[in-house]
């Protein structure tokens, strides 16, 4: 095949092109550090989900150890259904409670896990039951509130105190 | 004649509809052709040459420069928040998902674009596009289906070239002018930025431009009025439709990629 002058330009040019879109791969998404690891799936139910969101972190003393796959709405429970891909290579025992937790104070929320003492560790299918929920600012806000009103009003509010936790 | 008179505005329907007409048809004719274009590679190496070469000074400097803008006003904003650290985030996602590709189609579009409408329609009004006919070679798989090509393979090069030089002038001017934490510009971009939604999409969405702009390009060239006139009303149609075009393109795939 013959060869034009201006095939060296075009080659250059497809090249600087290609390596651009290789840089922003590399250097702003990070592919290499994707993980294609093996993944192990368990489940857990939460009362209430907060802000979590599928391909959220699960992390274990702050190190990230898998992602949330799904959440679905369980309409047997009313609670909310979370699949977890747990990296293969972290074990957790049976007995390791959830948690949804918020990085920093604006930040996104995120599972920790924190673990049991058990002997057998989980396995894929595996659902973990013991769960905490997310933290509603509402709802601490209300608590607040209503401890202390209860605190002012003191003995006389004996329907106040019937409702109260304390 | 009144211009409201019903034959007028009747007429002008016609009008408007054959044009809708005709583009479709030179539209599949050219999505038929790009198979048999392939088999003369030369003239699609020579159209990136002209359409792409040329095309990486202008989309350089300004991927540069819009890569400055994005660091210093990001850096202005976010700063408020206490948060200036995730302006390589900032930077990367609004480059990689909204500008690059938008920014580039309408450089393009004004670069090259404006340069394929004047070249055909000057062939049209040369007469080189009958003569061409007259000697059994089909204008439209010589002359537009290479270019076609050309500009779908360039413009989602170019528009890779303007994000990766505008991170560069974001990271330029936040982390070695303003003097934001670097490891936390980088880490925070690649935690955030996701290869396949926000680059993937990114690259899908300046492919689309690549052939709305091309082909609006051609398609003005192809239906100019063979004068003076005609070339440079045609050059001019050319932009503003391919702005246009782009932009309403981008609301949609916007919509519908980042809808979730």
């Amino acid at each position: 095949m013959q060869q034009n002058k201006s095939d060296v330009w075009v080659g250059l040019f497809v090249l600087i092109g290609a390596a651009a879109l290789v840089f922003l791969a590399l250097q702003s998404a990070n592919l290499l550090s994707l993980n294609f690891q093996k993944t192990y799936t368990v489940t857990a139910r939460f009362d209430n989900i907060g802000g979590l969101k599928p391909k959220a972190a699960v992390k274990s003393a702050g190190v990230v150890v898998g992602r949330v796959e799904s959440i679905t709405f369980d309409d047997q429970t009313f609670q909310a259904n979370v699949a977890m891909n747990m990296e293969s290579r972290y074990l957790f025992p049976k007995d390791s409670s959830l948690k949804i937790l918020t990085s920093g104070l604006l930040g996104d929320q995120y599972i920790g896990i924190e673990a049991g003492a058990s002997e057998e560790n989980l396995k894929a299918g595996d659902r973990v039951t013991a769960t905490q929920s997310a933290v509603v600012l509402e709802n601490l806000i209300g608590q607040f509130l209503y401890g202390k009103a209860e605190q002012g009003s003191g003995g006389n509010a004996a329907g106040a105190g019937a409702g109260g936790k304390e | 004649m009144n211009p409201l008179h019903p034959a007028r505005i009747g007429a002008a329907v016609r009008q408007q509809l054959t044009n809708v007409g005709s583009g479709t048809r030179l539209f599949m004719r050219l999505l038929a052709l790009m198979g048999p274009a392939l088999r003369r590679p030369r003239l699609i190496g020579d159209q990136i040459h002209f359409l792409g070469n040329y095309s990486l000074a202008i989309i350089g400097v300004s991927g540069l420069f819009v890569g400055f803008v994005l660091g210093l006003q990001g850096y202005y904003t976010l700063q408020r928040y206490g948060s200036a650290e995730a302006l390589g985030l900032l930077v990367a996602l609004s480059l990689v998902r909204e500008l690059g590709p938008v920014v580039t189609a309408l450089l393009f579009a004004g670069r090259a674009g404006t340069a394929l409408t004047a070249e055909i329609g000057l062939m049209k009004a040369g007469e080189q596009l009958s003569a061409m006919e007259m000697m059994a070679v089909d204008p439209v798989r010589r002359i537009l289906a290479p270019r076609f090509w050309a500009g779908l393979v360039t413009l989602p090069l170019l528009a890779a070239v303007f994000s990766a030089v505008g991170v560069i002038g974001g990271w330029l001017v936040g982390v070695v002018l303003i003097g934001v934490d670097g490891g936390a510009f980088w880490g925070q971009m690649q935690q955030g930025v996701d290869w396949w939604y926000d680059l993937g999409n990114g690259v899908l969405k300046s492919f689309v431009f690549g052939i709305a702009v091309t082909f609006i390009a051609l398609l003005e060239g192809y239906a100019a009025k063979p004068t003076p006139e005609g070339v440079s009303r045609a050059t001019t149609r050319t932009v503003v439709v391919a702005s246009l075009t782009v932009l309403g393109l981008d609301f949609l795939l916007t919509a519908t990629m980042f809808s979730v």
